[in-house]
């Protein structure tokens, strides 16, 4: 298995070369980051060329890396007193939309996750991208190469803020007519803004703010176990100078 | 001469051909539709944002309530990407289950379709019977795991407790006595193993009898031949998946193309459509229940001949028995932590999918290595076969365009998620 995705992630870094990474390649799926100037590019060659014609966009997300990999559950000494139990975290569900805290500038936050099927080669792709600026995350739209990303598009806009250059349409899509925030933010309260009730006096449906307290059953805890090996293969790839069209295809 | 001007209506959120909750605006040019815009969301429930702050095994009832029509198929989605991260092999008992109630699932999905569409459509009469045999899936969900719809009976590692040795009976009221008692207790005398092949036994039949209904029904075909046809590039393109897809002639199936669970020991044929039209989308789910049924008779087959574990016996993933709890500190331990805290996946991402009775049904999941998920996307089959909604009803009638919502299978569930 590993080897099959060893000569696949070659056939990645031969044909493109600077413009993509290849992360990890758990369960069997290669994951290609993709330098977000090269996002159109990239992808229209890995529809259209032999050798990945990915024709289909089956999903896209986005990912919001806010707060990666931070536990709330730090036990930091233990005495004859007891254990110390700092849960220190601002998590989704531990504020309410007024003391919403305010972002800490985090290189890399929003990412757009898309995954490729190839019908004729029965593989998949999981292509990754990251916004540039982290206050007016901006991504082309690959609606132009797979028509299916038009409301993946719509609801990466709608849940993350995230904006996509070049796409016909983009509209807010699940949240409510008038909604303010992109609630899939991890600086977006988990109880939410506003709540919607019908107005039996007034005779009409009213907005009002959320009255229900935000509250954490589990914190969120990171523990490591030995028995993970998390080693992803090894992809280290040499990259030949000049790559030619014969060299990849012979990879394939 | 007046001046002529396209009229722009709203249909639904609460149209009985709406399926749920769909808000349709459409611009009509007489009777024929110009342009469809669906607005959706009006059951989003932001079951993404939700699982990010529970730990992993709480977000499985909430997956039973995406794609209401088939519980278990999401769960198993779910359960696949969490064990895929984990890296846990399962007893084959268990994926033998699972397969099994997967088909089960495909089955009551593909009944209920049947029956809403033909009700659209004005076959009114397919509703008793489709509902009639769907309720004995019921029957098996609920012997199983104690709900009849949102069963909760997927967990990582395995399912969440064997198949009864008894099956559910019918008890004596005045209104059921005697004969009639008798007759609707005749399959449940044994086990669920044994309700489960005298269903699958006796459904062929059942089918036969929506098919004389409705396959050369006059009105049946008027309402669907060559109504929404879907070019397989378009389809391709459109992200469609499932039936959608093999409606237009896409020989496509995950079960068969990237097998899950034991649906490389079983034999079944995967029906592909010609014409990519609503009539075609039919044919091809009728055919898919005359196969679930044979692959749940082959996985009888084989549950009876292979007792075994259905869970893994793993107590950092899945909780120790009652008994052992009480005798067993390390059990009492593992079972304490497992219900406050959880498990925690290592980090890294994965996608698991599987052939959802409407579609490819995806589960994106990344983890940073807590006890929650870091972010979790799932793949809604019917968001992607809504969007290309407007691209299908062009041109057709108004009336068509019930057809059309129809043959999408959609459940807004999943598409608001």
């Amino acid at each position: 298995m590993s080897d099959t995705l060893k000569s696949v992630a070659e056939l990645f870094v031969n044909r493109f070369g600077d413009s993509v990474t290849v992360g990890s390649t758990q369960s069997g799926i290669v994951s290609l980051d993709i330098a977000v100037e090269h996002w159109l590019e990239v992808c229209r060659a890995l529809r259209d060329e032999e050798d990945f014609s990915y024709g289909q966009l089956t999903d896209l997300c986005g990912v919001d890396y806010l707060g990666y990999g931070q536990s709330e559950w730090e036990t930091e000494h233990a005495s004859s007193g007891g254990f110390s139990r700092g849960v220190d975290s601002l998590g989704p569900g531990r504020f309410d939309w007024a003391d919403r805290p305010e972002a800490d500038q985090v290189e890399q936050r929003f990412g757009v996750v898309a995954h490729l099927l190839s019908f004729r080669h029965n593989k998949r792709l999981r292509i990754q991208c990251f916004a540039p600026d982290e206050g007016m995350p901006i991504v082309p739209s690959l609606v132009e190469i797979w028509n299916s990303a038009n409301w993946y598009e719509r609801e990466a806009f709608d849940l993350f803020g995230i904006v996509f250059e070049g796409h016909p349409d983009l509209r807010r899509i699940l949240t409510d007519y008038g909604f303010t925030g992109h609630p899939f933010r991890k600086d977006f309260p988990l109880i939410g803004n506003v709540a919607v009730r019908y107005d039996s006096r007034k005779k009409r449906v009213v907005y009002e703010p959320v009255e229900i307290e935000s509250r954490v059953l589990v914190p969120r805890v990171l523990r490591s176990d030995s028995r993970y090996n998390t080693d992803d293969v090894d992809l280290a790839v040499e990259v030949p100078a000049a790559p030619e069209q014969a060299e990849s295809g012979e990879a394939n | 001469m007046s001046e002529i001007r396209n009229y722009t209506m709203n249909f639904g959120p609460q149209h009985p051909a709406a399926h749920g909750v769909l808000r349709l605006i459409l611009e009509l040019d007489g009777e024929t539709v110009v342009r469809a815009d669906p607005h959706i969301g009006l059951l989003h429930r932001a079951t993404e944002k939700l699982a990010e702050s529970k730990p992993y095994n709480q977000t499985i009832g909430y997956l039973d309530r995406l794609d209401y029509m088939s519980m278990m198929c999401n769960e198993h989605a779910y359960v696949r990407a969490i064990e895929q991260l984990l890296g846990i092999e399962l007893p084959p008992r268990a994926q033998y289950i699972r397969t099994m109630f997967d088909e089960l699932t495909r089955f009551s999905n593909h009944l209920l379709w049947i029956a809403s569409c033909g009700l659209d459509l004005g076959a009114m009469s397919m509703f008793m019977y489709a509902f009639r045999e769907r309720e004995m899936v019921m029957d098996m969900y609920e012997a199983v795991s104690g709900a009849r719809m949102h069963a909760g009976y997927y967990r990582p590692g395995g399912v969440y407790r064997d198949l009864p040795e008894q099956m559910t009976r019918y008890e004596e009221t005045p209104w059921t006595k005697g004969k009639d008692l008798k007759r609707r207790n005749e399959w449940r005398e044994g086990s669920l193993l044994d309700f489960i092949e005298a269903f699958a036994r006796d459904v062929p039949s059942k089918i036969d009898i929506y098919e004389t209904l409705l396959t050369e029904n006059r009105i049946w075909k008027q309402r669907t031949v060559n109504i929404g046809v879907v070019s397989p590039e378009r389809a391709m393109q459109m992200g469609f998946s499932g039936v959608m897809l093999r409606g237009s002639g896409i020989e496509w199936d995950l079960r068969k193309k990237q097998p899950y669970a034991m649906y490389d020991q079983v034999d079944f044929d995967v029906p592909v459509g010609v014409n990519g039209d609503c009539y075609d989308r039919y044919l091809v789910r009728v055919e898919e229940m005359r196969q679930s049924a044979g692959i749940i008779l082959q996985c009888v087959d084989w549950l009876r001949e292979n007792p075994g574990h259905v869970m893994l016996k793993n107590f950092k993933i899945a909780p120790p028995t009652r008994e052992e709890m009480k005798d067993d500190m390390e059990a009492l331990i593992h079972h304490f932590k497992l219900f406050t805290e959880g498990y925690c996946v290592p980090a890294g991402e994965t996608y698991a999918a599987v052939e959802a009775p409407k579609g490819e049904f995806g589960c994106y999941l990344v983890s940073d290595g807590a006890n929650k998920p870091f972010r979790l996307h799932f793949r809604a089959p019917g968001f992607a076969h809504l969007s290309g909604m407007d691209e299908m009803t062009q041109g057709h009638m108004l009336a068509d365009a019930v057809a059309i919502i129809s043959t999408l299978d959609l459940v807004f569930g999943e598409v608001d998620r």
